[in-house]
């Protein structure tokens, strides 16, 4: 269909300018819909309700952190009821739970799980040792801090952190992202 | 425990030049670099001796030595019930036998203490480093290795790779000493006798008055 002889179509024939008479039309629609059983919301809020409810983890468990994330999964915590399931694969996670001392041979295997992870994606820093090093900060072995190899969301504090300590730091990331707008505005 | 290191002295000859227990309850052996893997084969191969497993083997250093590094074998019978700690002294550049003909396992024994001593084995099959980094300089357990090393990693934006650079602590190693300012102050005026209390029981020493 080309774009000169769009005036013709059918449904756009009347279009109403913006104005009073145009609010009348879509306020008596909208009444109608619901009545009918729609809930009609921001398309941004929807989003961000998806992304929130199915925060899928990639298994990151480098060292004893490892441990209170597994807590954190099984059925004391039972992440799953937030919808977080762990998986095996980048390609279908959301967000990285660094877990654990991050060596040096390790991270570029880090990275290249990282960058392997679909948009939108984050990271959560778990345990001294991913947010700063930690007890191994002057080892010459270790990264002072994942976030010198990815850019990371939430730090969870911690040698190690307890389960809830990390269930709450997902929470503080489901946090963050309802605040972030999906939809780009002219 | 001094029969069993009587018997592997007469039954080794000059391989072991020193038999001693220690601590009560461990036997010891010093023996030469040359001779290890004779010394090996027959602490395994003999039916009065039987150690078919090699627990470990490390590396010490001691700088101020001529022959700097130690390799110390920890041998195990399960058949007997016994245990026996082989000792032998090299430096940097003297190569010492490698036992991965007697016990197979002994290959990533020796390759970690390679890796972390820079102890040479000679016949040893494979040469790569055990558990440090790929394309790592150094040895980190020698005394004179510095505790953070030579290069730190960081991703580089630019070059979209994870980048080596040399070390930039924003903050140096401290020692700290844990003892509290109540603990470490000398004697407040008047509070002698605090001190003279506790240097009798021996916990802390008194401040001399």
């Amino acid at each position: 269909m080309s774009g000169s002889n769009t005036q013709d179509i059918a449904w756009n024939r009347e279009a109403l300018p913006p104005g009073p008479a145009q609010d009348a039309v879509v306020k008596g629609i909208t009444g109608e819909i619901e009545e009918k059983g729609f809930v009609i919301a921001n398309l941004d809020k929807v989003v961000n309700w998806a992304r929130t409810g199915s925060l899928w983890p990639m298994t990151f468990g480098l060292a004893c952190c490892a441990v209170p994330m597994i807590h954190a999964y099984m059925a004391r915590y039972d992440l799953d009821r937030f919808g977080i399931i762990p998986r095996g694969s980048p390609r279908q996670s959301d967000v990285m739970i660094v877990a654990g001392t991050l060596t040096n041979k390790m991270a570029p295997a880090l990275r290249k799980v990282y960058d392997q992870m679909s948009e939108p994606r984050w990271v959560i820093s778990m345990g001294s040792c991913a947010n700063g090093g930690g007890y191994y900060h002057y080892s010459y072995a270790v990264v002072r801090g994942c976030d010198r190899v990815v850019p990371v969301d939430v730090y969870v504090p911690g040698c190690p952190p307890t389960a809830e300590a990390l269930v709450y730091g997902i929470l503080q990331l489901q946090k963050k992202i309802r605040r972030t707008g999906t939809i780009l505005r002219g | 425990m001094h029969e069993l290191g009587a018997t592997i002295a007469a039954a080794a000859g000059p391989a072991v030049q020193e038999v001693f227990v220690e601590r009560g309850q461990e036997l010891v052996l010093r023996a030469t670099r040359e001779m290890i893997v004779p010394l090996m084969a027959m602490l395994r191969d003999d039916p009065r001796f039987a150690f078919e497993q090699v627990m470990d083997i490390c590396g010490v250093d001691y700088p101020e030595r001529a022959e700097r590094f130690e390799v110390v074998y920890n041998l195990l019978s399960l058949a007997l019930n016994q245990r026996v700690r082989v000792i032998v002294s090299t430096d940097e550049a003297t190569p010492v036998p490698s036992v991965a003909g007697v016990w197979p396992a002994a290959t990533w024994y020796e390759r970690e203490c390679w890796d972390m001593y820079g102890v040479v084995f000679a016949g040893l099959t494979d040469l790569r480093r055990l558990l440090t980094d790929y394309g790592f300089e150094g040895h980190p357990l020698r005394k004179d290795f510095p505790l953070t090393g030579h290069v730190e990693v960081r991703y580089d934006e630019e070059r979209k790779q994870v980048v080596y650079e040399p070390v930039a602590l924003t903050q140096d190693f401290r020692n700290f000493d844990f003892l509290s300012p109540w603990e470490g102050m000398t004697t407040l005026p008047g509070d002698e006798k605090v001190h003279l209390i506790r240097g009798e029981r021996g916990q802390i020493e008194g401040p001399k008055a």
